[in-house]
């Protein structure tokens, strides 16, 4: 506290983060206490039913008929389509919630168990997961943020305190993992690891084996695999000695190489035993009949089904060569230019681009993939706190059908109000005069990472307004949504309206994210000083 | 930034709507069926529920009012006979009921911030984002942050002088809920002193008696009258009735939850006595009722003499007297009186908490709101303040009993405390020099080792009462032994608080260093 008697006097000095952590983790709890998808709604419950599914088959299967269809295991009721390393996951909480709830992991006899205890005990796995994985993953991301930002750039998004608090309450994961029931906290936090190991260590060898085990606890993190391969690749490329070239760059490949096959091999041990086996799971990560889509999803293809039955014309297979197809293209560019022009700068930015290409092309999406594309963004927003923010309240605003299905309007509405006001904070400590609506302003916004240039322009202006009007359409949807009965005839009209919404959304934002990419001049990463004998 | 504040914590608040609440909320929808649907002079008649009305009648008027928005969003619920009526439109208009109520308690936070000069936000901050309020407010349901506002507006009027406009307040409270009748003599004593004596003191210390002004006397006595008359003027014909409810004083010592007060510690010396006696061959008749603990409201002491509500009112007032008798001194003083009014408001806040009859755990708001606005002016309240804050906050848990309640109130607790622990002592404690006194290992900021063990018991206690407690059996013998802990453990740091603080208030002299308050 300064000695000025000011009401808008700054009133964090020191960077004190802890209070952002507790609210951050208070608010999870809060969310927690509200029902999980699928609460007492028989016979096939949701998500929440899933996990405990898995954790049951788990328990009592043996290993190598966990993704196959036996008496024992009807993969019809929530089989596994995760990578093994949920599946182990499970079996790990499965043995505490025999010692704790035996009767919630029976075989068969603990279909539907539903508990308010049990609950409890199964949002504290997430919470647990979430504070190990996710949190540890986000401070210590944050606190690199400020390390590196230069002495005299006064960002405020780049403070810890408030990078930390911000990232931490995204609405959209505290939802989905805290409300909703699921487990993305894990691979997420290990992709968050993994990053943290490229941008701020610089070890490879780590970021690679972390992003494995992501990979390994969901296939959907295969979004981000392009952009790691390039980058690694590429960095295998540089300060090659001028003799022994290609020894170099081999040597240098082989490294990862054999990190990333050797992890394989650990995680896919059991399953090894037979070639049956392996194709068995990759049938069951990845399938095919499930088409391409299910629910609304705010992507491409939902969005020209609106006005081309697309399921009558392809049949899966077709469907899914031609989302292959799309999906390259889409992603190439953003690639090569990683690849080519490479600078540590690009990579969270082609992070974003490559996955949400994905999301808006490729093959059975679901509306919760979002969460892959929002994460790298508010990992992006101390960069460009304007342009993320609006992504991300976008992002969570998608989710709405889904998240109104479980019950989980008032979170939903108060969780982005927090975030909302979190942001607001930051701007006031960083602009004493900005007022509650000053985050409308692009150019006021832009003002605060960037104090010395004048901010103006005309075109930001539009944005503004832009913005403005974009968040009066969510408003509108919402109440809609909630509140007007649709016509008999289109009972999906606003699950829908809002699909399309978001989705044209995100086909901007994915050009923005693309042009802002192919702005950054190439500059070779600086690799660790090699220790000479 | 109060306004940035203000949004996030109204967003925050809104977050609970479907959480938990307690029986108090039906007692609410009830008061606004009562007050919508009978005429005056029913409303302290009414037994359709168990939940008569018992607040006084300007908090029964506010209901009245409510229950008109509340008939045009769901006439349902403004019917007195639908008892436990839950709809979602009840639970949602109570609720932002509620929330909308308690921006009067932020402007009256933001006019007592706006006299001080240094830490103005932090002391915003402390105020409105208090997480006792919150919890017993938002989640178990009721309107303190409401009353707290005409507390906190009589207190920051009084600081500014304008003592009628201060008493008005203090009176409009005294009309809303009668507990706030235990700080009422500080009032009186300090009214008194700085408005009814025109002059402050020749040489500081004595009274000038020859300046009493019986013209001040009278404007004071026809305000407070006057607002006394215009709440129980409806009424007058009912008064024995309404009265009865107010002051029923059929219950028992303790709530069911020991309040962290003196009586706790006399309830479990009793125990105490009761478990030892015999061991050293004193006989002692055993009664059915005193094994049963928390359970029954009517709790008959065994070895210790039992206690009458007349025992506890003579030890509140006594208790009270010499911290009254220091104020009319303290008065004579026309820079520090004011500040010393709200010190005095605090102890006598606290002698009530420890010594009254069937007090509510809940009456710790009613020490910690005025002593969060005291912790930002003088370093002695910012170190006690820290100190009961934790101790205070954490009494109230067993009130939200749920289980997945646990998580919220702790990291409620946490937030609360990482905030207060880090910026209360940067308004005190200079930047230690090299090899200056450093703070010992894990020695909490501003406190000293004993007192920082005694608040990391907290967390032990908190482990043993959700862990251990169950994992070793003991929920099914002694069901009941939790609370007590809580109870005792806290009653133990709020008697400390208590001791210290009032040794504080008596001791005060103006040589000390003086803390600004603008005038």
């Amino acid at each position: 506290m300064g000695k000025k008697s000011d009401w808008e006097k700054i009133v964090i000095t020191k960077d004190i983060w802890l209070p952002g952590v507790f609210f951050a983790l208070l608010v999870r709890w809060c969310v927690a206490a509200y029902p999980y998808s699928g609460y007492k709604t028989p016979p096939m419950y949701g998500d929440f039913e899933a996990q405990r599914h898995w954790q049951e088959i788990t328990l009592h299967t043996p290993i190598s008929t966990w993704y196959r269809n036996t008496t024992h295991n009807d993969l019809n009721y929530w089989g596994l389509d995760y990578p093994p390393l949920t599946a182990y996951h499970s079996y790990l909480l499965a043995v505490v919630a025999e010692w704790l709830y035996p009767e919630s992991v029976r075989l068969f006899a603990s279909r539907g168990y539903e508990n308010e205890d049990h609950k409890l005990f199964m949002r504290w796995t997430v919470f647990l997961c979430d504070i190990y994985f996710y949190v540890t993953a986000t401070i210590c991301l944050c606190i690199d943020t400020e390390r590196i930002k230069p002495k005299d750039e006064k960002n405020v998004f780049k403070r810890t305190d408030i990078a930390t608090a911000l990232f931490l309450l995204y609405p959209g994961i505290i939802l989905i993992d805290h409300g909703h029931f699921q487990y993305n906290c894990v691979s997420l936090g290990l992709f968050m690891w993994a990053v943290f190991y490229i941008v701020a260590i610089e070890n490879d060898i780590l970021a690679s084996s972390c992003f494995i085990l992501a990979l390994n606890y969901k296939q959907m993190e295969l979004y981000h695999s392009l952009p790691f391969f390039f980058y690694l690749l590429r960095k295998c490329f540089i300060n090659v000695p001028p003799r022994r070239k290609l020894y170099h760059v081999v040597s240098e490949f082989n490294k990862l190489a054999i990190v990333v096959v050797c992890s394989f091999i650990i995680i896919w041990c059991p399953f090894l035993r037979s070639w049956d086996n392996v194709t068995q799971v990759v049938y069951r990560l990845f399938p095919l009949k499930r088409g391409v889509f299910e629910d609304k999803v705010s992507n491409v293809w939902c969005f020209i089904n609106v006005f081309i039955k697309l399921k009558s014309f392809y049949s899966n297979e077709k469907m899914a060569k031609i989302c292959l197809i799309t999906t390259a293209f889409a992603v190439l560019p953003s690639c090569m230019d990683l690849f080519f022009r490479i600078n540590k700068k690009k990579f969270i930015l082609s992070l974003i681009n490559v996955s949400l290409a994905f999301f808006l092309f490729s093959f059975q999406v679901h509306e919760k993939t979002i969460l892959l594309v929002a994460i790298p963004v508010a990992l992006h927003l101390p960069e460009d706190p304007y342009m993320c923010f609006w992504f991300l309240l976008v992002s969570n605003f998608s989710m709405l059908p889904l998240l109104l299905k479980d019950g989980l309007l008032i979170p939903f509405i108060s969780t982005s109000f927090i975030y909302l006001g979190v942001y607001n904070i930051a701007l006031k400590l960083s602009l004493p005069s900005a007022g509650l609506f000053t985050f409308l302003n692009a150019n006021r916004v832009y003002k605060t990472i960037q104090k010395n240039k004048s901010h103006n322009s005309v075109f930001l202006k539009l944005v503004s307004l832009y913005f403005f009007v974009s968040l009066l359409g969510m408003f509108v949807l919402t109440l809609c949504i909630v509140l007007v009965k649709p016509p008999k005839n289109l009972p999906d009209l606003f699950p829908l309206l809002i699909s399309v919404y978001s989705c044209s959304h995100f086909l901007l934002f994915f050009l923005y994210f693309n042009y802002q990419q192919f702005c950054i001049p190439k500059c070779l990463p600086e690799l660790p000083k090699l220790k000479t004998k | 930034m109060i306004y940035q504040i203000v949004f996030l914590l109204t967003a925050f608040k809104l977050i609970f709507i479907s959480l938990y609440h307690s029986t108090d909320f039906e007692v609410h929808r009830n008061w606004l069926a009562i007050t919508h649907n009978l005429s005056t002079d029913r409303w302290y008649y009414d037994t359709t529920s168990e939940w008569t009305l018992d607040y006084p009648p300007f908090f029964a008027w506010l209901e009245c009012g409510l229950s008109y928005i509340a008939n045009y969003l769901d006439p349902e619920i403004v019917k007195v006979q639908n008892i436990n009526y839950e709809s979602g439109m009840t639970v949602a208009f109570q609720r932002l009921s509620v929330v909308f109520l308690d921006f009067l308690y932020i402007l009256s936070a933001r006019s007592c911030s706006n006299l001080v000069e240094n830490g103005k936000l932090l002391m915003f901050i402390l105020l409105i984002t208090n997480p006792g309020l919150l919890m017993v407010d938002h989640i178990h349901f009721q309107y303190n942050g409401f009353l707290s506002a005409f507390l906190l507006f009589s207190i920051s009027t009084m600081i500014q002088g304008k003592y009628l406009q201060a008493a008005i307040w203090f009176a409009i409270l005294l009309n809303l809920k009668h507990i706030y009748l235990y700080i009422a003599p500080a009032y009186i004593v300090y009214l008194l002193r700085a408005y009814c004596f025109t002059v402050a003191s020749t040489d500081g210390v004595h009274t000038a008696w020859y300046s009493f002004s019986i013209r001040n006397l009278t404007k004071l006595g026809i305000v407070v009258l006057s607002v006394f008359a215009f709440s129980f003027g409806p009424f007058i014909q009912h008064l024995p009735q309404l009265l009865s409810r107010l002051f029923p004083f059929k219950r028992g010592l303790c709530h069911a939850y020991w309040a962290p007060n003196f009586w706790a510690l006399y309830n479990f010396a009793d125990k105490l006595l009761q478990k030892i006696l015999p061991k050293f061959g004193i006989e002692i008749a055993v009664s059915e009722a005193s094994m049963t603990g928390g359970l029954v409201q009517e709790y008959n002491h065994v070895v210790l003499p039992s206690i009458t509500p007349s025992v506890t009112f003579i030890l509140t007032v006594l208790s009270m007297l010499p911290a009254l008798v220091k104020l009319w001194y303290l008065g004579a003083d026309i820079r520090y009186r004011r500040i010393n009014f709200v010190r005095c408001l605090t102890v006598c806040a606290t002698c009530s908490f420890m010594f009254g009859w069937h007090v509510h755990e809940k009456a710790i708001l009613m020490i910690l709101i005025p002593l969060s606005f005291l912790a930002i002016l003088g370093d002695v309240d910012g170190r006690l303040f820290l100190l009961v804050s934790t101790v205070g906050h954490y009494s109230l848990f067993p009130l939200l009993y749920p289980k997945y309640l646990l998580p919220v109130k702790i990291l409620m607790l946490l937030t609360h405390c990482s905030i207060t622990f880090a910026y209360v002592p940067s308004l005190y404690e200079v930047p230690k020099a090299k090899g200056g006194k450093r703070r010992g290992f894990l020695q909490l900021p501003m406190l000293g080792g004993f007192e920082s063990l005694y608040l990391y018991g907290l967390m032990g206690l908190c482990f043993f009462e959700n862990v251990l407690h169950i994992s070793l059996g003991l929920d099914r013998r002694l069901p009941f032994l939790p609370l007590m802990m809580t109870s005792v453990y806290c009653a133990f740091g709020v008697s400390y608080f208590w001791i210290k603080y009032y040794h504080y208030f008596l001791t005060f002299n103006l040589s000390k260093i003086p803390t600004k308050v603008k005038s």
